[in-house]
């Protein structure tokens, strides 16, 4: 069989030298490997304090945006989760009531909205999807986490906050993607 | 009996048959879209407009061609009538109009609409119209209605095809809704908040084209390309029994009629089959429901090959000419 590499090595059972059966010089020259390696910079970083710089287009944690009154922009009209290659994305839809108008933009909204964030590949098709601009993939990184429940992302993590500080920013993708 | 030629294809028709079921007997693209005429229902067409066609030959006894584009479910074949349909470039231009029309006063709520993915007038503005509304008034805006309890009317939506009229006329003993007033401010309406409450009166569901009239049992329950539509039966005295189940997992979310290819119901069903059988032991299940496959409900519908008309043998065939060649 012709070898797929050159790197291959035929084995040979020969008798080793004093110098080999000792082992000291070859542990010598390992730990030297192994001190050289402490004084060169370091390929890892100190996530979370450190990050690396992104690219301003980063996709990543999605958001439920609101309105400039604080209203829901979604509607549940499940485009997100048709578009979603991973199926993801699953939601119910509910009735808004009166006086709930303020709460949600349209008569229809998300009751419950769900991203499996271990199914989600962060292609951005849902929000390509969206036709109320309702979702958006931000640069913010999905935290790790012990337990595979805890990836599944409700409309807790996922709706931004009414208050002015608590808005997520998207606008920093969609600037990029102008100058494109 | 009169032969026509509509795009080029020929066909005898009986006398009386108009150009759009001549066009429908050909089949294939040159149907033209109807939103108001239903094969089912007497006297229904004439309204909306979209099945315009250009008769570019009167007759063979009179060759003159027609001055306008024409209804075609309105108008009757004559010997030696030539209609163009898609290969006018003319008529689409026009038919693109009509859908524009169509739309001046529709709300485009289609990620709120029940009807969304089924929708008539999605298709054809998907398929005719512009992506843009040139229209800067302000649409017309009414209240949603309950007509019954099972039935939800959203005016806004409406077209005005007539179609849920002509089933109450056609179909269900006394007739208590229809259109009221005229022009711009037509509109379907019950008499003075009357509910229509009889054993048909589901039916006015599955004929409206857009989603003006929806199930209330269905309403926001899911989106229609969630659900799995299956054929399924009972045995029913009042109607045919013979339904379409759309399916979430176990639960019947909907059940409505069967439809053909041009939308419109094989068979009428009754309300208790609508409303009321929503278990799945109450039907006897045939297999899935065939769904076009330029459809969003096709997305994730798998059916067995039998189905699908697809013959594995054939393209095994094809397939291995191709690899030999």
């Amino acid at each position: 069989m012709q070898a797929l590499t050159n790197r291959s090595m035929v084995v040979v059972n020969k008798k080793m030298t004093w110098m080999e059966r000792i082992y000291l010089p070859a542990i010598i020259g390992g730990l030297m490997i192994t001190i050289r390696h402490l004084f060169k910079k370091k390929v890892t970083i100190q996530y979370p304090e450190q990050e690396r710089p992104r690219s301003a287009v980063y996709r990543g944690w999605h958001v439920l945006k609101r309105d400039e009154q604080g209203r829901e922009n979604c509607t549940a009209c499940g485009l997100c989760a048709v578009a979603c290659p991973a199926e993801a994305i699953t939601m119910t839809a509910a009735e808004r009531k009166p006086g709930e108008e303020h709460l949600y933009r349209e008569e229809k909204y998300a009751s419950v909205y769900e991203i499996n964030m271990l199914r989600c590949i962060f292609c951005g098709l849902c929000e390509e999807a969206c036709p109320k601009e309702a979702i958006f993939l931000t640069d913010r990184i999905v935290p790790s986490g012990m337990l595979r429940e805890n990836f599944i992302f409700g409309k807790d993590k996922l709706v931004e906050g009414v208050e002015p500080d608590n808005r997520i920013d998207v606008s920093k993708r969609a600037r990029a993607h102008r100058t494109y | 009996m009169p032969k026509v030629t509509i795009d080029g294809h020929t066909i005898e028709v009986p006398e009386g048959t108009t150009i759009l079921n001549a066009a429908r007997m050909i089949g294939g693209d040159i149907v033209p879209p109807a939103m108001c005429y239903y094969s089912k229902l007497a006297t229904s067409g004439g309204y909306c407009r979209t099945c315009i066609v250009q008769v570019t030959k009167g007759s063979e006894k009179d060759p003159r061609p027609m001055p306008k584009p024409v209804a075609s479910c309105r108008t009757t074949v004559m010997d030696g009538m030539e209609v163009k349909n898609i290969t006018s470039p003319e008529l689409l231009e026009a038919r693109k109009g009509v859908v524009e029309f169509l739309l001046i006063n529709h709300p485009l709520d289609c990620p709120i609409c029940d009807q969304a993915g089924e929708c008539h007038l999605q298709d054809l503005s998907y398929e005719h119209g512009l992506n843009k509304s040139r229209y800067d008034f302000k649409r017309r805006e009414f209240e949603k209605i309950d007509i019954g309890d099972k039935i939800k009317l959203h005016m806004t939506r409406c077209i005005l095809c007539y179609r849920c009229v002509k089933v109450a006329e056609q179909i269900c003993p006394g007739r208590v809704h229809g259109v009221m007033n005229r022009g711009d401010v037509a509109e379907i309406s019950t008499y003075i908040k009357n509910s229509v409450d009889n054993e048909w009166s589901g039916n006015m569901i599955d004929v409206c084209p857009v989603g003006a009239l929806t199930d209330k049992t269905f309403r926001f329950k899911s989106r229609v390309w969630f659900t799995k539509p299956m054929d399924a039966h009972r045995k029913c005295e009042t109607c045919s029994g013979k339904a379409v189940l759309w399916l979430s997992g176990d639960e019947v979310l909907r059940v409505t009629g069967r439809k053909d290819k041009y939308g419109e119901l094989e068979d009428w069903i009754c309300n208790t089959c609508r409303f009321e059988k929503k278990n799945k032991s109450d039907w006897t299940m045939e297999g899935p429901r065939h769904i076009d496959r330029h459809s969003v409900i096709s997305q994730n519908h798998y059916e067995s090959l039998k189905q699908l008309k697809i013959d594995v043998s054939k393209q095994k065939k094809i397939a291995e000419k191709a690899h030999q060649s």
